[in-house]
């Protein structure tokens, strides 16, 4: 036991010696609120986001208090004022569903800063102490859709297409905007080098449903689809493919462990870069963004390895190339000026008209299309792009 | 002779005898020993995972402090803005309501034998109908008359949800614990359907603005004092009631029930409804308190309520210190002290409930060692 003891103060001293932080830095307390725990890959994005920041700034534990499980409900408010007892001076909360509580608690505790990640109500709120946060994944998507494509190339080059034109198949959790824009950026990267492809989408009903997820991506092999990409948090769509031999494109992480033979690349937001930007915002005293969206240029959106075991050839040469383009912005994901690319019925989108205020109403308001783009994530951080294009076949959730 | 020696060479190192009748204060004294146990063992095996947590403590010592604080600090801490000083002891006072509340509700039924294990689905039904009523009808009639629809919707709902496996194991003596088992699930399905309606392209409903239940002072002492009036009219309709009686001999015996003229469908139906009238009143609580619904919106508690009521007796008084303890247990603030993941509230209510039922064996039957220095058995070894 001495031992041990003796150890385990050796540790803390070490520890002590390597949390030397900045004067500012070391004032901020940091309070999290999570929907579950490490066991989601969706808030263990955020855990890793928050250990990766508290390293670089060199916080203490002290300082960083972490609530898990807790629901999208009254519960998040009184974690959110438990937090502010505890002498947190900034909050994060990581799930869609807290917005409203957290707004309610930003709005009694003006001298604490209240962040909160896929949020839609900041810029409409207008409160000096609540802030909305999102990355915008959707470059990410395209990314790895133009993986998606050259490997298709690849399929039809060997004449090993299951039909007429190349099919993607994609599991979705819901019909809404983020999920419809990650979808939709990932067919058009695929479409930008493999022109002729198809996509058909099956929705779970569900964030995380690993029989439902299976089961939609199955079905969707079974439908004579060639590659297969979703937006849902289990392993059920990846391990489909596995068992099925059928390529796979990822999401929130590599799965390259489970599915050797199959896996192709993931896109996956990384969080640290916000976490150490709010962090540095409250300790030098100085405002944070209302609407702030991470880019491959932040850090914020990023690919894993390709396996090149199963990516078609030239794909790490290919996707480097795009990305650099993309952070120059020689490239826009949703380019409604480009001929054949972006269509919806059969014509290029010349207007768009968004739901980027979230009032409740689901009423539209916001012009959206500009410059020959679609100006997404940029009017305010989460996605409003739900356009239904020409060539992706929604299967159900209209 | 013979067979003597037989039975004596048999006799176990150790047997258990039947106790007549332990002072009270003793049998208590055994009940708080096995809590304090049972807490000293969720500490040790709780110890034992977090000290590869991030915010290990130094010493077991240490740890001990900060493991009882954390349920300390849960119900009971002093908040330090003034104006929400005493939230925290409120938030546990309105918890344990809520929990008392649907524990009294599956308490009559369990006094019968009756084994209800569907109160999670029969609040969540009448959460649902409250919520129903405020989603239509919020705005368009006062609020006080709104809050009393609530109730009445409330009320019938999970009467409704609570009869159909009466009437069903009445007329045909079906398996009650699987029927309203099932129920629940069959609720889980009616709120997810209500909800894609209400709700088709976004994941929750945003708190509706009617139908808030009353402040009084704070927005905690109503519900305590709604819960305090239930388990009063429980106590009474219990202990003191014709009523209460009928199913304490049910309860007993369902032949004595019949010969005594006891007509025992009717009170196996009606003990069902007084059941589901009181998960109603928790449902018109939780729709009140929380102004939305979701699939999870009671947690669990419909389940953590047989337990409370079990550890009370089934007695509603007796209910009130078990479910005081199941509430500080629930809001232990372990996994944030030390910076840990898991469900260790919910494996400490589980653990302590363990100890808590293992000593009252102890206390009906004491253990009895066998005795070596007897005469007889001396010469019967020989």
């Amino acid at each position: 036991m001495k031992k041990f003891l003796a150890l385990v103060l050796c540790a803390a001293l070490c520890l002590s010696v390597f949390t030397v932080a900045s004067a500012d830095v070391a004032e901020v307390k940091l309070g999290v609120i999570l929907l579950h725990d490490e066991d989601s890959t969706y808030d263990l994005n955020f855990i890793n986001g928050v250990n990766e920041a508290v390293a670089a700034l060199g916080l203490n534990d002290d300082q960083v208090i972490v609530y898990r499980n807790i629901p999208e409900s009254n519960d998040c408010y009184e974690a959110a004022m438990e937090l502010v007892d505890e002498g947190c001076t900034l909050i994060f909360a990581d799930s869609f569903g807290h917005e409203e509580f957290m707004i309610k608690a930003a709005k009694e505790c003006p001298d604490v800063q209240f962040c909160h990640a896929t949020g839609t109500k900041a810029h409409t709120e207008k409160l000096d102490n609540f802030h909305n946060a999102f990355a915008a994944i959707y470059e990410g998507r395209y990314l790895a859709g133009v993986a998606a494509g050259l490997k298709l190339n690849e399929i039809k080059a060997n004449g090993k297409l299951k039909g007429e034109v190349p099919l993607m198949g994609y599991v979705g959790a819901f019909p809404y905007a983020e999920v419809i824009s990650g979808f939709s950026s990932f067919y058009l990267g695929a479409k930008s080098v493999c022109p002729d492809v198809q996509m058909k989408v099956q929705f779970t009903g569900s964030w995380y449903d690993y029989n439902g997820e299976n089961a939609a991506a199955t079905a969707l092999i079974g439908a004579g689809c060639d590659l297969i990409s979703q937006h849902a948090d289990s392993m059920g769509a990846p391990t489909a493919c596995e068992d099925a031999g059928i390529p796979n494109v990822s999401y929130n992480g590599s799965t390259q462990k489970n599915c050797p033979n199959t896996f192709i690349v993931s896109s996956r937001i990384n969080w640290a870069p916000y976490f150490q930007y709010i962090v540095n915002q409250v300790a030098n005293g100085e405002a944070i963004d209302a609407d702030w969206t991470g880019t491959i240029a932040t850090g914020s959106v990023v690919l894993t390895d390709i396996n090149t075991a199963v990516a078609a050839e030239g794909t790490v040469e290919t996707v480097a190339d795009v990305k650099a383009k993309l952070e120059k912005g020689e490239i826009k994901v949703f380019d409604t000026a480009a001929d054949n690319f972006m269509l919806l019925g059969g014509a290029k989108i010349e207007s768009y008209i968004a739901d980027v205020d979230d009032m409740g109403d689901y009423v539209p308001e916001t012009e959206v299309v500009s410059d020959g783009y679609f100006h997404e994530s940029e009017y305010r951080s989460a996605p409003y792009f739900d356009v239904k294009l020409d060539g992706i076949e929604w299967l159900n959730g209209f | 002779m013979s067979t003597l020696t037989k039975k004596k060479s048999h006799e176990p190192l150790v047997h258990l005898v039947k106790r007549g009748s332990l002072p009270s204060w003793a049998a208590w004294l055994i009940r708080l020993a096995a809590i304090a146990v049972g807490f000293t063992f969720c500490g040790l095996v709780a110890y034992l995972l977090i000290a590869e947590g991030p915010k290990k403590p130094d010493s077991l010592g240490e740890f001990f402090g900060k493991f009882f604080t954390s349920f300390y600090d849960g119900s009971f801490k002093l908040n330090a803005a003034a104006a929400r000083r005493y939230n925290r002891i409120w938030e546990f006072l309105r918890d344990m309501a809520i929990l008392q509340c649907i524990s009294l509700a599956v308490t009559p039924a369990f006094r019968m034998r009756f084994w209800n294990i569907g109160a999670e689905g029969q609040t969540l039904i009448g959460t649902l109908a409250a919520i129903a009523a405020a989603f239509y009808l919020g705005g368009k009639v006062p609020e006080g008359l709104l809050l009393v629809i609530m109730l009445l919707a409330a009320l019938l709902a999970a009467g409704v949800w609570a009869v159909i496996p009466s009437l069903f194991k009445a007329q045909w003596n079906t398996n009650e614990t699987l029927f309203t088992l099932m129920m629940n699930y069959v609720a889980i399905y009616v709120v997810d359907f209500f909800l894609k309606i209400w709700v088709p392209t976004d994941s929750s409903l945003d708190a509706l603005p009617h139908g808030k239940l009353p402040v009084i002072g704070n927005n905690y002492l109503f519900i305590v004092l709604v819960v305090a009036a239930v388990t009063l009219v429980t106590f009474v309709y219990l202990k003191f009631t014709k009523h209460g009686y009928e199913i304490s001999v049910v309860g007993e015996s369902v032949r004595t029930a019949q010969y005594s003229g006891i007509n025992v469908k009717k009170v196996i139906i009606r003990t069902m409804l007084v059941s589901g009238l009181i998960c109603g009143v928790a449902g018109f609580l939780f729709a009140g308190k929380d102004n939305t619904i979701t699939t999870t919106s009671i947690g669990g508690l419909g389940f953590t309520a047989i337990i409370v009521s079990w550890m009370g007796y089934f007695n509603p008084l007796m209910m009130l210190f078990s479910s005081a303890l199941v509430t500080v247990l629930q809001r232990g603030r372990v996994t944030q002290t030390f910076g840990v993941k898991g469900a260790y509230e919910d494996v400490f209510v589980g653990v302590v409930l363990f100890f808590v039922i293992a000593c009252e064996f102890f206390i009906q039957y004491k253990v009895v060692l066998r005795k070596r220095h007897h005469a007889d058995g001396k010469e019967a070894a020989k």
